[in-house]
């Protein structure tokens, strides 16, 4: 047993810090509210946060909701543990994703508003006449989220470990402070819905870009500069490793890494907005535009990302030694643990709060997204078919927090590396709703049933694939994310491969069911729909006015 | 901030005339090819280029002794924003015409571009 000694400075400032953002999270609920909306009564107010949110509120949400706690551990872990291919990866990632969703979401977005979709399944219920494609695309979203909400739970463990909470002796003192903050996480989403992360948001992004710049300055100055700091990583990556036989790392990547490292950095960047939390910080902002001057602008997060990144190194050439509670080395300590290490505590409590409070935003507007899901893409859809916007917002209140609830169980009761692996299955998954969603935005011409065929052989393919691959150390199943083509020796990223097997599947499904005449379902959608703006009117709106001048109607002035 | 899109909301029908508003109406004019080529040259650009490691995975040249890969990827943060915000002007510019266009009067009372005020109270 490793008993670390807490450390008061630096606990107490992130504890005050939570404190702040706790308040804001409740004061949240007043925010931007019309005076005719009293205690946001609709998943519109409370799942959207009213769909009001202009581009510099929308740029911290998503920031917010895309760069988590998670990725500032793992990210860092990963380039200490085994280098480019695995870590900075993120780099490329996060560099082609806003070209990506600068062509896709405004389309999504211009359709949402005009129909009031509040979920891709919405989307994709209303294109394809589908109600199953559509519980498809929610389940997946759902099951796709939930680990990734416990992993957001493992960004804060990692924090109050270094912090020195929770020995092992007790396993309900150990988690106690963790279920603390997310019993307050959970009341603030239920009262305040989408408003508070997207508060809170401002404050983390603030103390994240913060904590990011003075380390990137100063740590290398500390270490004798970059020429040392890759030096030692140079050094740690090349060394072999006895186990396997092979270097510890990659760093920097040969031509038998290539595939991996573009196919890696490809999928994770398509597969990100079919995320529900993704799509609910799009759909919540205000315009058609937003979301497109936001694929200008957020950027400045994927530099932020990269530096950080670099710090998984600083740490090598620092010595850092991430030892968990129980003795092991654990890489996700690395990043906690280096600003404890080389840093003032109180300095050292800010960037820690930055990364536990990097975990409150995503996790919360995860939970309200899968909620909105559940709520209108299941509870609406094949429960109760007349549900009104009232009724909406109380079950995705409730299903808010049955989601957190399970996140938490997940983390606790079950091993860290569970979360991991279903988060790497989840990535894998949701990319299998992209030609559902994507070509749905553009063309009506794959069959709905085809398309769900597609997703089925691709899910079954990614996990089939996933599990084989084995852990070269440890034996363990799930070992990474990566694969040879069944056939080549051509190494992908899963979700990839799996993908195009979707795609091809999905494609010739469509053209046979086409030739065997089957019906193609109602389209409720027009052309004009993908390129409403928000001036432009909504179809309820146009409905009514249409009503007034049908002939023989009541005038339309009255 | 939040018309953007350089057109004000307001309403060219003249009051008491009843509005023909159908989900079909169009809310644009016809496109310009140029520009979304144009734009769609530059995302392709954003989005290929960053994926071929090919081009940049070696040690040499350093810059402040951090090898190639790693500043120029991080060079290419900076430079996928410049052609992201390029594809923005251009597709925005088109945008704005081609609702202009529609406004103005289209083929039959497209006059309709805008929701206006008569539509009831929507966030603004």
């Amino acid at each position: 047993m490793n008993a670390r000694d807490i450390n008061w400075t630096a606990l107490i400032i992130v504890v005050l810090l939570f404190v702040v953002v706790a308040v804001m999270g409740f004061l949240a609920a007043k925010w931007r509210r019309s005076a005719e909306v009293e205690g946001l009564h609709s998943l519109d107010e409370w799942g959207l946060g009213g769909r009001g949110f202009g581009t510099w509120i929308t740029w911290f949400l998503l920031g917010g909701d895309l760069y988590t706690a998670y990725t500032f551990v793992a990210v860092p872990a990963a380039m200490w543990a085994t280098g480019a291919v695995s870590g900075f990866f993120a780099v490329p990632y996060t560099i082609v994703l806003y070209p990506i969703i600068f062509i896709i979401m405004s389309r999504l977005w211009s359709v949402s508003h005009r129909h009031g979709y509040v979920t891709s399944a919405d989307f994709v219920g209303g294109r394809y006449g589908s109600r199953w494609l559509s519980l498809a695309v929610a389940v997946t979203g759902i099951v796709a989220t939930m680990p990734y909400i416990a992993l957001q739970l493992v960004g804060i463990k990692a924090v109050l470990t270094v912090l020195g909470l929770g020995s092992s002796g007790n396993v309900l003192l150990t988690d106690l402070p963790l279920i603390l903050a997310f019993v307050v996480l959970a009341a603030y989403t239920y009262t305040s819905g989408l408003r508070a992360p997207a508060m809170i948001a401002v404050v983390k992004d603030l103390l994240i870009y913060l904590a990011v710049i003075v380390a990137v300055i100063y740590l290398p100055i500390k270490f004798g500069g970059w020429d040392s700091i890759f030096g030692a990583a140079q050094t740690k990556l090349g060394t072999v490793n006895p186990a396997t036989g092979k270097p510890a790392g990659v760093f920097v990547p040969g031509e038998a890494n290539y595939s991996a490292y573009w196919s890696l950095a490809l999928g994770s960047a398509m597969a990100l907005f079919m995320y529900p939390h993704s799509v609910t910080a799009v759909l919540a902002s205000k315009a058609r535009n937003t979301i497109r001057r936001n694929a200008a602008i957020l950027p400045l997060y994927s530099l932020m990302l990269g530096f950080l990144a670099l710090l998984g190194f600083v740490a090598i050439k620092a010595g850092t030694r991430p030892i968990d509670l129980d003795g092991s080395v654990n890489p996700q300590l690395v990043v906690p643990q280096l600003f404890l290490d080389h840093f003032p505590a109180w300095f050292a409590g800010i960037a820690l709060a930055a990364i536990a409070i990097g975990a409150l935003v995503p996790a919360a507007i995860m939970s309200i997204a899968a909620a909105n899901m559940f709520t209108r893409n299941i509870y609406r859809d094949f429960i109760r078919p007349d549900v009104d916007p009232k009724t909406e917002a109380k079950v995705s209140k409730i299903v808010s927090l049955v989601v957190k609830v399970g996140a938490l169980v997940f983390v606790i009761a079950m091993d860290q590396s569970a979360a991991i692996n279903m988060q790497l299955l989840g990535g894998i998954w949701i990319l299998q709703t992209f030609p559902a969603v994507v070509a749905g935005l553009y063309t009506r011409w794959f069959d709905r049933w085809a398309l769900l065929a597609g997703w089925a052989v691709g899910i079954t393919f990614g996990t089939v694939s996933a599990y084989n691959v084995v852990n070269p150390v440890t034996k363990a199943h799930f070992g990474g994310s990566v694969a040879p083509i069944p056939g080549t020796d051509f190494s992908v990223y899963i979700a990839v491969s799996a993908f195009v097997l979707n795609l091809v599947v999905a494609a010739l499904l469509t053209l046979i069911l086409r030739a065997l005449k089957v019906r193609a379902g109602v389209d409720l959608t027009r052309p004009t729909d993908y390129a409403a703006d928000e001036t432009d009117p909504k179809v309820v709106q146009i409905d009514k006015t249409r009503h007034f001048t049908q002939p023989g109607g009541p005038s339309p002035v009255a | 901030m939040s018309h953007a899109d350089g057109y004000s909301p307001k309403d060219p029908t003249s009051p008491g005339e009843p509005r023909r508003l159908t989900r079909d109406t169009p809310i644009r004019g016809p496109a310009r090819p140029a520009p979304y080529l144009g734009a769609g040259i530059l995302l392709a650009a954003a989005i290929l280029i960053p994926l071929l490691p090919q081009l940049y995975s070696f040690d040499a040249p350093r810059l402040g002794g951090m090898p190639f890969f790693y500043w120029y990827q991080l060079l290419w943060v900076p430079i996928s924003a410049i052609l992201t915000s390029s594809a923005y002007w251009l597709v925005t510019r088109e945008d704005r015409r081609r609702r202009a266009e529609a406004r103005a009067g289209g083929p039959p009372r497209a006059g309709t571009g805008s929701a206006g005020s008569g539509f009831g109270g929507d966030r603004p």
